[in-house]
C-alpha cells in the first residue's frame, strides 16, 4: 500500500509517520499545496503545530488544497489517519465529529498511556464502525495498547447527544484506561472514527510506538491493520 | 529615540567606560555618530565581547582529532562517523528570564537552535540547565513555572525533543535565575557551512521574521550590568519568540544548505544585524554593506540605529552568489518565510550602514569586532563562606515524613533528602516537554513490564543515530554550591560528573560545551571564582582528552544579596556503538548483586545534607581525575558488553539517594550493607549521605560485577536488589524505607509546592 | 473599508480551564467577588464587504461547535 503523509508548515511528526508507514508499506510526503495526492492509497495527517496552531489548532491547515483531495479520498472509503494535530484538522474539516480543546490542567503533557480499543464490545459487530475500520483490523475490542501522548490541546469534546450517537455507532476507536486520561477528554475518549470507519482520528501517537528502543511496538498494529484490510 | 543623555554622557548610559569611548574615537580617528555608537556599545558589551573572560578562555583545550568545528563558529561539532557530525552548544539567557521567564526561556531555546542550524546541522535535541531560588519563594515558583512553560512552548512547537536537563533551587539564585539552553544537531559534514562571509560582490540576504523594536539595548543594558531595583522598566526590551516562524526558517535554511545555495550563514542573536554582519565580515577578512532601507520592518518609523541593533527573533543572515539570489528567494517563498537582499560583501574591511544612497555609519570591522579592550581580572580569594546558611533539616524531615520523623534518624534524613527540591524527581517539568519527536530518544524499560518511559532518574539521554549506525549520549551538569565551596575542585567535578553520566550510558566523551555563569568580574571574589573554575575546567578536559568546542559566558549575575554561586554548566556529548545495549538506571532483577564501583571518597563538605543543616563552608576534597577516568572506562565497557542490569552515578544526596533512586526507578528494593566503607573510618552519615566524584552504583550478576575489579578500579559488592523496601546498614545506623515512602518523597515536588495550573 | 471587531467566546457549558485559572488566581491578588470568568479571542479586521464577515466567522474565525461569536462595527454604524 502507498501511504501519503501530509506536510504543513509547522508539522513536527511527519518524518516519524513516514518511517512508521514505511515499516508496513511504501510511503511518501505530500506537500499541503498539492491537490494531487500522487496516487496514494491511504493518508496520514501527522502531529505537530501546523500553522503554529494559530487561531485554533488545525483551523488553517484544514483549508489547504491537499485536504480537499483527502476529503475526496475519505468519501470514497480510503483510509485516513489523523494523529494529534491531524485529529484536530479532521474535526475542523468536519470529517470527524467533535472538537479538541485545551487540556483541563492547561499544561502540555508527554507521557506513555494505556488505551483500550474498540468501544463497546457488547454491541453487535455489524453495527460497529470499529469493527469495519481498517485501522482496528486485528485489534480486539477491549484490547489494551501502550502508546504515548504529547499535546496541550487534546481534550475531546462533543455535545452529549453527539457523544451518545457515536458511542451507539461504535465510533469510539480508543479510550484512555481508567485513571490515565491525560487531558479531561469527555468519556475518556482518545480516538474517534467516522461512521464508515475508514477515517480515524486519535490524540495518542502510534507512530511513536513502532520500535522497542524508543518505546512500545503497539502502534504498529494500526498501520499493519490498514495494510491488511481490503480496500 | 536615543536614551536621554541626562547628566551622564551618552556612551556611559549605553554601558561604555570613558576609556573605551576614547579607544573608539582613536580607532575611528573621530567621534562616532549615533548609529556607530549604538553598534559599538553592543559589540563592546561584556555579553558580545567577553572582555573579562576572553583571556581566561584561552586556557581551555579546544583541539582533538574528532573536532570538526571549534570555538569561534556558531556552534562546535565533532565527527560521529559515516560522514556525519554532531553539532552542539550551550548558551545562557539569564537576565531576560529573570525579567520575563516564559519569553526569556523560550527565546533562549530559539537562539541556541539557530546557532546549531546555522552550521547546517538539523537540531535533534535540546537540554536545559535551570537554577532558581528556594521553592518557598513565590517569585521562584513563578520563574520556574514560566521557564518550564517557555521551554516547552518553543521546543515542542518546533518539533525538537527536550531530552534532558537539570533544575537546582538555591537561595543565591533568588534574584538571578539561570536559564542555560543546550542544543544538539546532526549534519552531513559535506553540507556544513561556516560563518565567514566570503566573495567580494556577493549578496547579503536577510531571512526570516521582520525587524521590530524587540530587545533594543538588550545586550548592553541587561547582560552587562547587575539587576537592581526598577528592572520592570527593562520589560520592553525583552524579545518575543515565535517557534512557528523559526520552524519555517529552519526548514528553509537546511534546504538552502543542502542545495548548496549559501556561501555562509549566521544567526542573528544578541546585537542583531550589527553582530551578525560584523562577525561574518571579521571571520572572512572582508567588509560588508548593509542598507537599512531594504530591511523588512514590523514598524514603519524605525531609525537606522534601531534597525542595526534590534534583537527581533527568528532571523538569519546569509551570503549568496548574486546569480543564485533568485533561487534563494524562491525557496524562502515556498517555506513562507521572509527574505530580502539587504547588502553586499565588500573589500576594504569596513561595516557600512546605508540608508538608500546615504551612508549613515561606517566603522572598521576589526575595531568593531576585535578592537574591544580585554581586561585582566583582579582576583582575590574571599575569606570564609560568602553565602549564608540556614538550618532547615528538622523542618524538612517533618514535611517528608508527615510529621513523625526524627532529624537524628537516618531513615528520616534519607526521605528529607529525596524530597529536597534539588534532589527530587523533576518529572513534573519534563512531562511538559515533548521528549520523543524525531524517534531517536531511547527509553528505559522498567523491570516489571510497565510501559517504557523516559526515566526521571536517567543519567544521560541517549539518541539513536542510524545515519552513522551508532548513537550518542548527552548530559548537562553543574553544581554551583560545590563550586562555591572550592571553584577549582568544583569545576573539575562538573566535568567528571558529565563523563560519569555518559559512562552509565556506555558512551565515550567526544566533546564539551560550557556556560560560565558568574557574578561581577570587576569584584575580587567572583573574579577569583571565575579564574579558579576555568583552571579546573581546563585541567579536567585536558586530563580526560575532551576538547571544548564552544560555549558561552554570562557575568554580572549579582543581586542585592551578592553574587550567585559560581556556576560553570557543562554539556558533554559522547558516542556509543549500540543503543539497544544500554543498561537502565533502575534495578532490574530480583537477586541481582548491587555494587559500588570507583574511587568514591564521600565527604559531607558541600553536600545537600550540609546545606539542609546550614553547615556549608569553603573546602572540598580534591578529585582524583585519573582514577575517575579509569572507573568511567570500566563502567562504559561493562555497559557495552551487556553484563550489567543497571548503572547509576552517585551525585546529589550521596550513596543513600543513588541507591534509593535506582530502587524507585526499577520498582525494586534493595538490602545493602555499607560496612566496607564504615570500616575505612567513615561515619555512618558520611557513608550514607556524603558526596563526591567517582562513585557508580551498579547491579547485575555477582560474578560479573566482581570481574570488573582491576588494579586501577575498585569494586565493592554491598548487597542485593529485591523486595519492596530500601534497607541500608551503615555500622550502627540503619536506614529503612518502603519503596512507596521513598517514591512519595522523591516525587513530591508538584504537590508540596502546588505546581499545578 | 468597514472596520470590524469579532469577539469569540467558548460556548456556555464547555469547561473553560483558562477562565477557571484566571478566576482562581484573583483572590490572591486582592480581587474578591469576581466570578464567571470566560477567556476568549478577539479578531479585528477591515473588510470591503462587511456582509461577508458573518460567513468568515462561521467558516474560519470561530468553530461554531464550541464557540459563539459576536461582530461589532468599529465605524459607529
Amino acid at each position: 500500500m502507498l501511504w501519503g503523509v501530509l506536510q504543513f508548515p509547522g508539522s513536527c511528526d511527519e518524518r516519524d509517520a513516514l518511517h512508521a508507514c514505511g515499516l508496513t508499506g511504501e510511503a511518501r510526503l505530500v506537500w499541503h499545496e498539492d491537490r494531487d495526492l500522487g496516487g496514494v492509497d491511504a493518508i496520514v495527517i501527522p502531529g505537530g503545530f501546523s500553522y503554529g496552531d494559530y487561531l485554533r489548532a488545525g483551523a488553517i491547515a484544514r483549508f489547504s488544497p491537499a485536504m480537499e483531495s483527502v476529503a475526496e479520498l475519505a468519501a470514497g472509503g480510503g483510509p485516513v489517519l489523523g494523529i494529534c494535530n491531524g485529529f484536530q484538522v479532521l474535526c475542523e474539516a468536519g470529517l470527524l465529529p467533535g472538537a479538541l480543546l485545551l487540556n483541563d490542567d492547561l499544561r502540555f503533557v508527554c507521557r506513555q498511556v494505556e488505551l483500550i480499543a474498540g468501544g463497546d464490545p457488547s454491541s453487535p459487530p455489524a453495527d460497529r464502525a470499529a469493527a469495519r475500520s481498517p485501522f482496528l483490523a486485528g485489534i480486539e475490542a477491549g484490547e489494551r495498547l501502550s502508546i504515548p501522548v504529547k499535546h496541550g490541546e487534546g481534550r475531546y469534546w462533543a455535545p452529549p447527544a453527539i457523544l451518545d450517537e457515536i458511542e451507539a455507532n461504535g465510533q469510539i476507536a480508543f479510550r484512555y484506561a481508567a485513571g490515565q486520561n491525560p487531558n479531561g477528554s469527555a468519556r475518556d475518549i482518545a480516538g474517534v472514527l467516522n461512521k464508515a470507519g475508514n477515517v480515524l482520528g486519535l490524540m495518542p501517537h502510534p507512530e511513536h510506538a513502532v520500535d522497542a528502543l524508543t518505546g512500545s511496538t503497539d502502534g504498529l498494529r494500526l498501520f499493519e491493520g490498514a495494510e491488511r484490510s481490503p480496500a | 529615540m536615543m536614551p536621554a543623555a541626562e547628566q551622564r554622557p551618552e556612551y556611559e548610559v549605553l554601558g561604555l567606560t570613558s576609556a573605551e569611548y576614547e579607544s573608539i574615537c582613536e580607532k575611528l580617528g573621530r567621534e562616532p555618530n549615533g548609529v556607530e555608537l549604538a553598534m559599538f556599545s553592543l559589540l563592546w558589551s561584556e555579553h558580545c565581547a567577553y572582555k573579562h573572560s576572553r583571556k581566561l578562555l584561552g586556557r581551555l583545550p579546544t583541539e582533538g582529532e574528532r573536532v570538526v568545528m571549534g570555538p569561534g563558529e556558531n556552534a562546535g561539532a565533532v565527527d560521529i562517523g559515516n560522514g556525519h557530525a554532531v553539532a552542539f552548544k550551550v548558551e545562557s539567557h539569564n537576565h531576560p528570564s529573570a525579567v520575563e521567564p516564559f519569553q526569556g526561556a523560550a527565546t533562549g531555546v530559539g537562539g541556541i537552535l539557530r546557532d546549531v542550524f546555522a552550521l547546517g546541522a538539523r537540531p535533534i535535541a535540546v537540554l536545559d540547565s535551570l537554577r532558581f531560588g528556594e521553592l518557598d519563594s513565590i517569585r521562584s515558583r513563578h520563574l520556574l513555572d514560566g521557564a518550564v512553560r517557555g521551554i516547552g512552548h518553543y521546543g515542542n512547537s518546533i518539533g525538537v525533543p527536550t531530552v534532558g536537563g537539570e533544575i537546582y533551587f538555591e537561595a543565591p539564585y533568588e534574584h538571578n535565575c539561570l536559564v542555560n539552553a543546550m542544543c544538539v544537531g546532526l549534519a552531513k559534514q559535506a553540507e556544513m557551512v561556516r560563518a565567514a562571509a566570503a566573495g567580494v560582490g556577493n549578496a547579503v540576504v536577510l531571512m526570516g521574521a521582520s525587524t521590530g523594536r524587540d530587545g533594543i539595548g538588550g545586550a548592553s543594558v541587561l547582560a552587562s550590568a547587575e539587576l537592581g531595583e526598577g528592572d520592570d522598566e527593562k520589560r520592553p526590551t525583552v524579545q518575543i519568540g515565535d517557534p512557528f516562524e523559526e520552524s519555517k526558517l529552519m526548514e528553509c535554511c537546511l534546504e538552502l544548505l543542502q542545495r548548496g545555495l549559501l556561501v555562509s550563514l549566521q544567526d542573528l542573536g544578541a546585537a542583531g544585524l550589527t553582530s551578525s554582519a560584523g562577525e561574518m565580515a571579521s571571520a572572512g577578512g572582508v567588509g560588508i554593506d548593509i542598507d537599512v532601507a531594504r530591511v523588512p520592518l514590523r514598524e514603519a518609523d524605525m531609525e537606522p540605529f534601531e534597525i542595526m541593533i534590534s534583537e527581533s527573533q527568528e532571523r538569519m543572515l546569509g551570503v549568496v552568489e548574486p546569480a543564485r539570489v533568485p533561487e534563494v528567494l524562491a525557496v524562502c517563498e515556498r517555506w513562507q518565510t521572509g527574505a530580502a537582499e539587504i547588502g553586499a560583501v565588500t573589500d576594504g574591511g569596513h561595516v557600512r550602514v546605508l540608508r538608500g544612497e546615504e551612508v549613515v555609519g561606517d566603522v572598521p570591522v576589526e575595531a568593531l569586532v576585535d578592537g574591544c579592550p580585554l581586561y585582566d581580572l583582579d582576583p582575590a580569594e574571599p575569606e570564609g563562606w560568602l553565602y549564608g546558611n540556614a538550618d532547615v533539616l528538622a523542618e524538612r524531615v517533618m514535611t517528608a515524613t508527615g510529621g513523625v520523623g526524627d532529624p537524628a534518624d537516618p531513615s528520616a534524613i534519607l526521605l528529607a533528602l529525596l524530597a529536597s527540591p534539588s534532589v527530587a524527581s523533576k518529572r513534573w517539568a519534563f512531562e511538559q516537554y515533548d521528549s520523543i519527536v524525531g524517534s531517536r530518544t531511547a527509553r528505559e524499560r522498567v523491570g516489571d513490564g510497565a510501559a517504557p518511559t523516559v526515566s526521571d532518574c536517567s543519567d544521560a539521554a541517549v539518541l539513536a543515530i542510524p545515519e552513522a549506525d551508532n548513537a550518542i549520549a548527552v548530559s548537562i551538569d553543574g553544581n554551583g554550591r560545590r563550586v562555591a565551596c572550592d571553584p577549582h575542585a568544583g569545576a573539575v567535578e562538573a566535568v567528571l560528573e558529565c563523563a560519569q553520566n555518559l559512562a552509565c550510558a556506555g558512551a565515550e566523551p567526544l566533546g564539551l560545551t560550557n556556560c560560565l555563569n558568574f557574578g561581577n568580574p570587576e569584584k575580587p571574589a567572583p573574579a577569583w571564582q571565575l579564574d579558579q573554575a576555568v583552571t579546573g575546567l581546563a585541567e579536567a578536559c585536558a586530563a580526560l582528552g575532551v576538547p571544548v568546542v564552544g560555549g558561552n559566558v554570562s557575568l554580572y549575575n549579582e543581586g542585592p544579596d551578592g553574587p550567585i554561586y559560581p556556576t560553570p554548566v557543562v554539556g558533554m556529548v559522547g558516542e556509543l556503538p549500540d543503543p539497544a545495549r544500554i543498561a537502565g538506571s533502575g534495578f532490574a532483577r530480583e537477586g541481582d548483586a548491587v555494587a559500588l564501583l570507583g574511587p568514591f571518597s564521600p565527604s559531607l563538605a558541600g553536600s545537600e545534607l550540609a546545606k539542609l543543616r546550614g553547615e556549608l563552608s569553603p573546602g572540598l576534597p580534591k578529585p582524583d581525575i585519573g582514577a575517575v577516568a579509569a572507573a568511567c572506562a570500566a563502567v562504559r565497557d561493562a555497559v557495552r558488553s551487556g553484563r550489567l542490569s543497571s548503572a547509576h552515578d552517585v551525585s546529589d544526596g550521596g550513596l543513600g539517594c543513588a541507591l534509593a533512586e535506582s530502587a524507585i526507578g526499577g520498582r525494586l528494593g534493595c538490602r545493602i550493607d555499607l560496612s566496607p566503607l564504615v570500616d575505612r573510618g567513615l561515619s555512618a552519615e558520611q557513608a550514607l549521605f556524603g558526596e563526591g566524584t567517582g562513585g557508580f552504583v551498579l547491579s547485575g550478576d555477582r560474578a560479573a560485577l566482581e570481574s570488573l575489579a582491576t588494579e586501577d578500579v575498585e569494586i565493592l559488592v554491598l548487597g542485593e536488589a529485591g523486595g519492596e523496601a530500601i534497607e541500608i546498614a551503615a555500622g550502627e545506623a540503619q536506614v529503612s524505607a518502603t519503596l512507596k515512602q521513598a517514591e512519595r518523597a522523591w516525587r513530591s515536588l508538584p504537590e508540596r509546592f502546588e505546581l499545578g495550573s | 473599508m468597514a472596520r470590524v471587531r469579532v469577539l469569540i467566546r467558548p460556548k456556555e457549558g464547555i469547561l473553560d480551564p483558562q477562565g477557571k485559572a484566571v478566576e482562581r488566581a484573583l483572590p490572591a491578588l486582592g480581587f474578591e467577588r469576581i466570578e464567571h470568568v470566560r477567556v476568549g479571542r478577539m479578531v479585528e479586521l477591515e473588510a470591503e464587504d462587511a456582509d461577508r464577515v458573518p460567513e468568515l466567522c462561521e467558516k474560519l474565525l470561530a468553530n461554531p461547535l464550541i464557540e459563539d461569536f459576536e461582530i461589532e462595527s468599529l465605524d459607529g454604524a
